[in-house]
């Protein structure tokens, strides 16, 4: 109970005396997930508005593998993308092993089908409605799809927000990938779980404090710039 | 238009961070050398005589090799003379060079149920525990810690893969996770002197036995062998080794200490094996 007391005095002795290296680790968490989550969204969303207006042969099975791939263990994916960028493996030449940029791709293999899958869900429901509308306005298949995607957009928001929780706390794939690495690839997740290491458990909870507080304000952000939750505009 | 712009710029953001500017080279290092501590007094040095940017990957033993033996950094600093030897007879390697050595000890609950503590051997403590037989944490995770370990319980005329897991627990983590695992069910637990004193949750364990000198742990630097994998950076990794058996790096190593114990013997000499 001590630790958890001490974890948050700590937390706040950090962040006021704007430690140089603690702000390092939050940016680059900040970076590699918003990165992850963007480049995540601008693949999940349309996949999952495809899926929704087009009937094909597999579609029920894609839709269920999709579902699924929602719960992909972050230590296999890690370990798969560690071995496509090892020198030894097929992508070694391009040198991404232990960068940031290995942390962002192992994170949009994780959260593509999160957010693809949420997006299904959302632009199904709204299909239903506009169905009938669009098809006899005559609109083609991609117009379609960006109306739904466009007038989706809050829950499609939700649909990024959740890839971004996910991503923002996940530690084992970008454990494997990134390397934890001092002033490289070390993120907040990898530092906690060092620190944890060290028996250092009040530092380790003011960075899990840390963390937590982020995700919070990265949230409520996101909510103030989209003007969600306003009295005509939820 | 302006959300294009910004992906871009995220993605372009996160692609110059992760090029290379400086000198830099990849070195694996295992849980007991970074958690001592040594690693932040020896790296300022290095960059301040050297010019390079040593990125530590801190790992155990086993998944260092495989990290050098894959090509993925440039060389590797372990403990565990026997996998090294095979490393180098492999062509992963050019040669091992010893560098310094820390020691084992066995930490167990203050009261000490298996009475360890004076006895004159190792073989002969893990003995105790194993009749008693008292719980005990294992690595568990093929590191040069948990190797010797097993080769411990050998000596002792014991096979762990025997042993019943109602008191012989295998963490199958590294140095800090397993003692926080041992102090969690206050169990004995082999560490190196390093990580213990630097272990911050200690609880009710302590120090009961040291001295025996199997216990002695050589750590060994071993560059990876351009031969095998010509893009490592064999130049920077000589140049790293050089510095480590210098007299000056001989000495912050010698006199690096925690509450006044120093814990490494730097005994580096010109030979290389």
């Amino acid at each position: 109970m001590n630790d958890i007391v001490e974890g948050m005095l700590s937390a706040f002795r950090l962040i006021f005396s704007l430690d140089a290296d603690l702000f390092e680790i939050i940016l680059l968490s900040l970076q590699v997930t918003l990165t992850a989550v963007i480049i995540a969204s601008v693949i999940g969303m349309p996949m999952g508005a495809w899926l929704a207006v087009n009937r094909f042969r597999f579609r029920r099975l894609t839709i269920a593998v999709l579902n699924a791939l929602m719960g992909l263990p972050p230590v296999v994916v890690g370990l798969i993308v560690y071995i496509m960028l090892s020198r030894s493996g097929p992508f070694g030449v391009l040198n991404l092993l232990f960068t940031p940029t290995a942390m962002i791709i192992a994170q949009v293999i994780i959260i593509t089908p999160l957010i693809a899958s949420i997006s299904h869900q959302a632009i199904r429901d709204l299909w239903a409605d506009y169905h009938d509308l669009l098809i006899s306005l005559n609109t083609t298949k991609r117009q379609r799809i960006f109306t739904l995607v466009k007038d989706a957009r809050r829950s499609l928001l939700t649909a990024s927000l959740a890839g971004f929780g996910r991503a923002i706390g996940e530690v084992g794939a970008i454990m494997i990938v990134g390397g934890n690495i001092d002033h490289l690839t070390r993120v907040l997740t990898t530092a906690i779980a060092l620190e944890t290491g060290k028996g250092e458990f009040a530092f380790a909870l003011a960075l899990g404090f840390i963390l937590i507080a982020l995700a919070i304000i990265v949230n409520l952000a996101i909510h103030s710039i989209s003007k969600t939750e306003r009295a005509s505009n939820w | 238009m302006k959300c294009l712009v910004a992906i871009l710029t995220f993605i372009s953001a996160a692609l110059i961070s992760s090029s290379i500017i400086a000198a830099e080279m990849k070195l694996a290092v295992t849980t007991s050398f970074n958690n001592s501590g040594l690693s932040d007094v020896l790296l300022p040095e290095i960059k301040n005589d050297l010019d390079l940017e040593v990125q530590l990957l801190v790992v155990g033993t086993g998944q260092a090799l495989k990290l050098g033996q894959a090509g993925d950094v440039d060389a590797i600093l372990v403990h565990s003379k026997k996998a090294e030897e095979e490393f180098v007879s492999q062509g992963y390697s050019t040669h091992r060079r010893e560098i310094m050595y820390n020691d084992f000890v066995i930490v167990g609950p203050s009261d000490d149920p298996a009475k360890i503590s004076g006895s004159s051997t190792v073989v002969e403590a893990l003995g105790k525990i194993a009749a008693k037989p008292s719980l005990f944490a294992s690595r568990g995770d093929d590191s040069g810690t948990h190797r010797k370990e097993l080769s411990l319980w050998k000596d002792a005329g014991k096979d762990p893969d025997e042993f019943s897991s109602s008191w012989y627990r295998a963490a199958g983590a590294g140095m800090g996770a397993t003692l926080n695992t041992a102090s969690g069910m206050n169990a004995y637990i082999m560490s190196d002197r390093a990580s213990w004193l630097k272990f911050g949750n200690k609880g009710g364990l302590k120090l009961l036995f040291s001295g025996d000198p199997v216990l002695f742990n050589q750590y060994a630097f071993l560059p990876i062998s351009p031969e095998k994998h010509p893009h490592v950076k064999i130049e920077l990794a000589m140049k790293l080794e050089a510095w480590l058996i210098t007299e000056k790096a001989q000495k912050i190593i010698g006199r690096y200490s925690i509450n006044g114990e120093t814990l490494f013997t730097p005994n580096a000499n010109a030979k290389v094996n």
